[in-house]
Parts: structure tokens; C-alpha cells; sequence
């Protein structure tokens, strides 16, 4: 049983990605476009959330544990891989170094992103509420860097729903693997727009 | 034809397992449905590179010369493939020849494969029938399940799935395509199927099945079509059924 540690956390990753981690982003882009209804929806919602009874013991267990988890292990993954687009240029192929590019983005992008809202909130230096979305993306580089890390997250989920398809053995043929395929390229569509019409929703008020 | 056409062959040379690799350039003469193993042959008979300096033949690996052994594998312009297997007439000038870089290199294009040998010792891709005493006929196997298992069969081990995979290096343990293909091979015989879980828990060792990305690389490289992205998913279904067997299960025999 020692043995198969390795075994064990990498398909313990595999869960994690989509057991909480994919779930809670979902769930969080759809609280987010929220906003596109009013700040008066968005802050009731984002209210709600704040005040579930422990809190911070949801947050710990269903967020941070997990994301941190699957962060550490990701990044040792990335870096023993060899990438080869150049030489195999498959779709595939492609996909795979998407996926452990755009987790690189996450980390920074997740590090940031909870510094400047979640820690400031824990400080008292912030409100969870409209205004303070509004503010930090009313920035057009902030803007931007938000997009950036909102599409990465959105693929990063969508793609890793289809090898965690594959890794549990779910799909085994090429067929269920390439409609898999379609399928996830919906989900990444769908939660897409999510992100990103509550993002202009803060920035703009659009 | 008055002057003879010449085929020009870049090929990276090593002179040792720890030499620094080297590229020498040669111009082989051209013979009409020449392969990349008689060129090589060319090149042993008379070992002189394109600046006219006399030179060590280059050394390669070889046995079968009909794409069944797997052993004359090597990077031919770009793609890994069996050198047996490549025409002169069907590949792009000059021809660039190099060994696999997933595996050591002992000399020249001859590489290492050991490592997927000893990914099979870890996956014990055989049947054990061997005892003191007949053991008569085995089960018999579906007609439709042999079908397809022998398209796994046809695996030579010949490291293209390896050398294409960006999983299998240096910093990596992972086991490869080609040993989880053989270990559903395997479990998939009537007879082997007695011993499937001992062949599971050696894909759930560690430098086992865990470490495929899905890059599916192997499965559009293989030079026998081997269903290998396939027969990983069906792999990756079953050591995770062992691992809950291994774990919550009385009974972890099968």
C-alpha cells in the first residue's frame, strides 16, 4: 500500500480538480454574474455567502485545502513534464500543454486574487461587495490580468473534466473521448461567458 | 544516367554511453527503392563522410528488417519510427537521422530499451503456467475478445510511444504506454485474467500508470495502430476498482 502513494495523490488530484475545486468555480461564476442583475442582487448574494455559519471552515476545507493541494502537486507535475508541440502537434498534444501552462497562470493569478480580496476582507481593510470589484477592475491592466486568469481558470476546469473522464476510466473509447471533448468545449463556452460578462459587469456597468 | 544521384544523411553521432553527441554529414549513392537500413549498410562498407575523411562506421540496431521486432527504431527526420520501415524515395532531403532521446544511448543510433523490459518484469506482462505437472486446456477465449486483443499483441516494443510521450524523461517515472497496453493485453486472456490483480498493483506502484497526461501522443505515433490511449483508459478503470478492492475489499485475491 506504501507502494502506491504516488498512485494514490495523483488520483486524489484528479478528484480534487473537479470535487470541490471544479464545482466551487462554477458556483462562484455564477454568484459573480449576479452582477449583471444590479448591485443590489450581487451584494445580497455575495452577502449570503459571507455569512454561511462556519464559514471559514467551509472555506478551509472545500477551498483552500484542496486548491492547495492540487496547486502543489500540479506545479511538480508541470515541471516533469517535456513539452513537444513543436515535433507532435496533435490537438491533444496541444491540450496538455494548455492545460499545465494555463495552471501556472492560476497560481499567480488564484495568489493574487485572494490577497486582494479574501485577505483584505479578513483584515478589515475590505468589504465583500460590489464596490470592491468595481474598484479593483475599474483598472484596465487589472481588467485584463482578470480576463486572462478567468479564461485560464474556465479551460484549465473544462479540459481537466475531460482527462478526469479518462483518469477514472469513465471514457475509454476514442468515440466517448471525442464527444467528451465536445461536451467539455461547452462547458468551457457556458462558464466562459459566465466570467466574463460579470467581469464587465464590474468594470463597465454594462 | 551518367552521374550517379547521391542521398545526403545528416546523423547524430555519440561515440560512447557519456561522449558528447556530434552530427557528421554523409552522401550515400542512390539505388532505386533503398531504405534507411541499406544506406546505413552503404555508409559501414565504405565510412567516409561528405568532406571525404575516412570515419568510424556508424553503429544502428537492427534484426527483423520487416517492422516486426521493433529494435531499428530511431528519430528519421523528426519522427520516430523503425528505420526498416523508411524509403528513401517517400522522406524529405537531406535525411536527418538521429537516436531516441527518451533512452540511453550506447553508440550512435543504438539506444537502451531495457527500461520497457523492465516496465514489463513490473506489470508481469507473461502467464505463469509453468509447474511440475500438466495443467490440460485453459478457458477458452471469446472470439470477439481475441479479435481485439490481438491488436494489442502486436505492440514490439519498439519505444516510438515512449519517445513521443512527454511524461517518459529523465525527471519523470512514469511507466509508459506501451507495458499498460501489454498488462490489458494480459488481464484479457483467459488464463492471465488469474493473476490480474498482481499485474494492477504493478501499474499502481509507483512509476506506474499515475503518471500519463493525456497527451495521447502514443496512440498517433504507434506503428502498429495500437489502441494505446484506449487501453489506458480501460487500465485506469481498473486499478482504480483494485485500489477501492485493495482497500475496502475483503477478499483482494481478484
Amino acid at each position: 500500500m506504501a507502494e502506491q502513494r504516488e498512485f494514490f495523490f495523483r488520483r486524489l488530484h484528479s478528484l480534487l480538480g473537479v470535487v470541490p475545486i471544479g464545482i466551487f468555480l462554477v458556483q462562484h461564476l455564477f454568484i459573480n454574474h449576479l452582477a449583471v442583475y444590479g448591485e443590489e442582487a450581487f451584494n445580497a448574494a455575495a452577502g449570503f455567502m459571507h455569512e454561511l455559519p462556519f464559514v471559514l471552515l467551509l472555506e478551509t476545507f472545500v477551498i483552500y485545502l484542496p486548491i492547495l493541494f492540487h496547486a502543489i502537486l500540479g506545479v511538480y507535475i508541470v515541471f516533469t513534464s517535456r513539452y513537444s508541440t513543436r515535433r507532435y502537434g496533435f490537438f491533444r498534444n496541444w491540450m496538455f500543454a494548455l492545460q499545465r501552462f494555463t495552471g501556472i497562470i492560476l497560481v499567480i493569478f488564484i495568489a493574487w486574487h485572494v490577497f486582494e480580496t479574501r485577505v483584505q476582507v479578513a483584515l478589515g481593510n475590505a468589504d465583500v461587495n460590489y464596490s470592491l470589484m468595481e474598484g479593483i477592475l475599474s483598472s484596465t491592466p487589472m481588467f485584463w490580468f482578470y480576463v486572462v486568469g478567468v479564461i485560464s481558470a474556465v479551460f484549465h476546469f473544462a479540459n481537466g473534466l475531460w482527462s478526469f473522464l479518462v483518469t477514472w476510466g469513465i471514457t475509454q473509447t476514442p468515440k466517448s473521448q471525442r464527444i467528451s471533448t465536445y461536451v467539455c468545449l461547452a462547458v468551457f463556452l457556458a462558464v466562459s461567458y459566465l466570467g466574463i460578462r460579470s467581469l464587465l459587469a464590474f468594470a463597465y456597468g454594462v | 544516367m551518367a552521374e550517379q544521384s547521391k542521398v545526403t544523411f545528416i546523423i547524430t553521432r555519440q561515440d560512447g554511453p557519456d561522449a558528447a553527441p556530434y552530427e557528421e554529414t554523409f552522401e550515400v549513392p542512390y539505388r532505386q527503392n533503398m531504405n534507411v537500413i541499406s544506406a546505413l549498410m552503404e555508409i559501414r562498407k565504405n565510412p567516409v563522410n561528405s568532406k571525404g575523411e575516412q570515419t568510424t562506421p556508424v553503429m544502428w540496431d537492427m534484426n527483423c528488417l520487416e517492422e516486426v521486432c521493433g529494435a531499428c527504431s530511431m528519430v528519421i527526420n523528426g519522427t520516430a519510427r523503425q528505420s526498416c520501415a523508411a524509403l528513401v524515395d517517400q522522406l524529405e532531403q537531406p535525411i536527418r537521422l538521429e537516436p531516441m532521446s527518451t533512452f540511453p544511448v550506447i553508440r550512435d543510433l543504438i539506444i537502451d530499451r531495457e527500461r520497457m523490459f523492465d516496465a514489463l518484469k513490473q506489470v508481469k506482462a507473461w502467464i505463469p503456467i509453468d509447474g511440475t505437472h500438466d495443467l490440460g486446456p485453459g478457458p477458452r477465449m471469446p472470439e470477439n475478445k481475441r479479435q481485439w486483443a490481438y491488436e494489442l499483441s502486436k505492440c514490439m516494443t519498439c519505444g516510438v510511444c515512449l519517445e513521443a510521450c512527454p511524461n517518459v524523461n529523465d525527471s519523470s517515472n512514469f511507466i509508459g504506454p506501451a507495458a499498460i497496453s501489454q498488462a490489458r493485453l494480459f488481464n484479457a486472456h483467459p488464463t492471465g485474467e488469474m493473476n490480474a490483480s498482481d499485474r494492477l498493483n504493478g501499474l499502481m506502484e509507483a512509476g506506474g500508470i499515475d503518471g500519463c497526461g493525456n497527451s495521447q501522443n502514443c496512440v498517433q505515433v504507434c506503428p502498429k495502430g495500437i489502441p494505446l490511449t484506449t487501453s489506458i483508459a480501460a487500465m485506469n478503470r481498473a486499478t482504480n476498482i483494485q485500489a477501492f478492492k485493495n482497500f475496502f475489499g475483503s477478499d483482494t485475491a481478484l
